[in-house]
């Protein structure tokens, strides 16, 4: 089975990218803070653990889910599908319905089976002595990811210029900051970074280059880019919003037994 | 026998963690596009390992990654040093963005824009160096942004008027950028941040925010990742600029 021989390569590749990063520690360790590092032994056996993780993580992505979800991508973006023996030239906007769903679908299952947001879940919950919890923080970000993404393939279809909606979200995150409670601004700022890695972006990028190449009148080189800006933006709302409205439900709860 | 249980667990949860994604490519598979899955046992081995691998990362991220953020920002807090952790912040920023694979894919993608759009000239040598200049900017405004996040949580700003800066200047770059580069900028801010860079990067972070009198880890921690994913796309559309 070739998937056991990939991995070995995918271990070595792995390791490959995380030598910077240890190179960077240790060295700064050893040079400047000039103090061994407590719990040696226990911390370089998480790094191992990392390590392993990643790899089996990606070979068996590679192996299992990236084929069959690029495939899809090409198939649900390809005309004949599409048209479903409807004329060309009916083409409009709504045939690509199936697509829609599908990039509001895979953007929200692969951000919750991501790993640095998983990562930065746990952190904020730990931080937050629990108020925040790891799944309705994930779930926050999936849902911002599935509308992003989703939106983006609109906008593909359409072909409007991918800095309108850019700049309309900015100009809805900041209006937001000025509403959310303070404790979650952070937070929300960063979930707009972690969302896009291991698992969203190869799938992605295939839907991406799947739909500029099969809609008339759009070019891969110059449209299949976005997805990805659109998958970073609109968590940063969805997450506001969540904490808002867990902000409105503790109050509401809170203010019940007096009435 | 404890642990064994335990162990159960966590390969259940990483489980249910990819159930989402099962069901979505099966029901476009089954119902929509009307196809059988094909190599079943394939799938069924590469699902075994993404759980089995979901779950030792989740390990070593308490055992290793975690710790080794928190101790190092404890230990420059009691240092004092602000140059040294600023080298730190810059080095960490840089040197975990260079290498970073899903950015020399992107570097390649928009070398080819370049040449498409007649930015560059269209022969391999052009654009491997197009290619190399991007990352090497792209790694420098990471390294950039952790050592302005960093110097941030260190004096307490807030963090949303530098956001909300950078975002001014994303806007003001648009209009002067190339239009061919202005997809691979915005997306270019996504990709930057690798599995590993994030809970390292935002375990320093809250570190560095426990460990400062007045400082909030919840207020002031976070934030670091959110500098790495908006100063890319400044640069790499000053690059398209400039190149």
């Amino acid at each position: 089975m070739h998937i056991f021989t990939d991995l070995f390569h995918v271990i070595l590749a792995t390791i490959w990218d995380v030598l910077p990063i240890a190179a960077i520690i240790f060295g700064f360790q050893l040079f400047v803070l000039r103090k061994a590092m407590p719990n040696l032994k226990k911390i370089l056996m998480g790094f191992l653990l990392v390590l392993l993780g990643l790899a089996f993580f990606l070979e068996g992505l590679e192996a299992a889910l990236f084929p069959l979800g690029k495939l899809m991508a090409t198939q649900l973006t390809n005309l004949d599908f599409i048209l479903q023996g409807a004329a060309e030239s009916t083409l409009n906007w709504w045939h690509y319905k199936w697509v829609y769903l599908f990039a509001f679908a895979i953007g929200f299952a692969t951000t919750i089976a991501e790993p640095s947001l998983l990562a930065v879940a746990i952190k904020a919950n730990q931080v937050s002595a629990g108020s925040i919890s790891i799944w309705g923080l994930r779930i926050a970000v999936a849902i911002g990811v599935a509308i992003g993404i989703a939106l983006g393939v609109f906008r593909i279809v359409t072909g409007t210029p991918l800095y309108w909606y850019i700049i309309t979200g900015y100009v809805f995150v900041v209006i937001q900051t000025f509403f959310a409670p303070r404790l979650i601004i952070a937070l929300a700022y960063d979930s707009g970074g972690v969302t896009t890695s291991t698992v969203t972006v190869p799938l992605v990028a295939a839907l991406g280059l799947g739909l500029s190449t099969t809609v008339p009148g759009r070019s891969p080189l110059l449209d299949g880019f976005g997805l990805i800006a659109f998958a970073s933006l609109f968590p940063i709302m969805s997450v506001m919003v969540y904490a808002q409205i867990s902000e409105w439900v503790s109050k509401r709860n809170k203010d019940k037994p007096t009435q | 026998m404890n642990s064994f249980k335990a162990i159960i667990k966590s390969l259940l949860d990483s489980l249910r963690d990819l159930l989402p994604i099962i069901g979505v490519i099966t029901f476009f598979q089954l119902f929509v596009l009307q196809q059988p899955i094909p190599n079943f046992t394939e799938i069924a081995i590469g699902i075994l390992f993404v759980v089995m691998g979901l779950t030792l990362f989740v390990h070593g991220l308490n055992m290793g990654l975690f710790p080794v953020g928190e101790n190092m920002a404890y230990a420059f807090a009691k240092k004092g040093s602000l140059f040294w952790l600023l080298v730190f912040a810059f080095s960490l920023g840089f040197g975990t963005t260079v290498a970073e694979p899903a950015l020399i894919a992107v570097a390649k993608e928009a070398s080819h824009v370049a040449a498409v759009g007649g930015m560059i000239l269209d022969t391999d040598e052009s654009r491997m160096s197009y290619a190399f200049g991007l990352r090497i900017t792209v790694a420098v405004s990471v390294g950039f942004a952790i050592l302005v996040g960093v110097l941030r949580i260190i004096k307490g700003w807030p963090i949303q008027y530098l956001i909300i800066t950078g975002y001014i200047g994303v806007v003001i770059m648009t209009f002067f950028a190339p239009e061919e580069i202005i997809g691979i900028a915005y997306d270019s801010g996504g990709v930057t941040t690798s599995t590993i860079t994030v809970p390292l990067v935002t375990a320093l972070g809250v570190g560095l925010a426990s460990s400062i009198k007045g400082r909030n880890p919840m207020i002031d921690g976070f934030g670091l990742i959110a500098f790495a994913s908006l100063t890319p796309m400044i640069f790499v559309m000053g690059y398209g600029m400039v190149v």
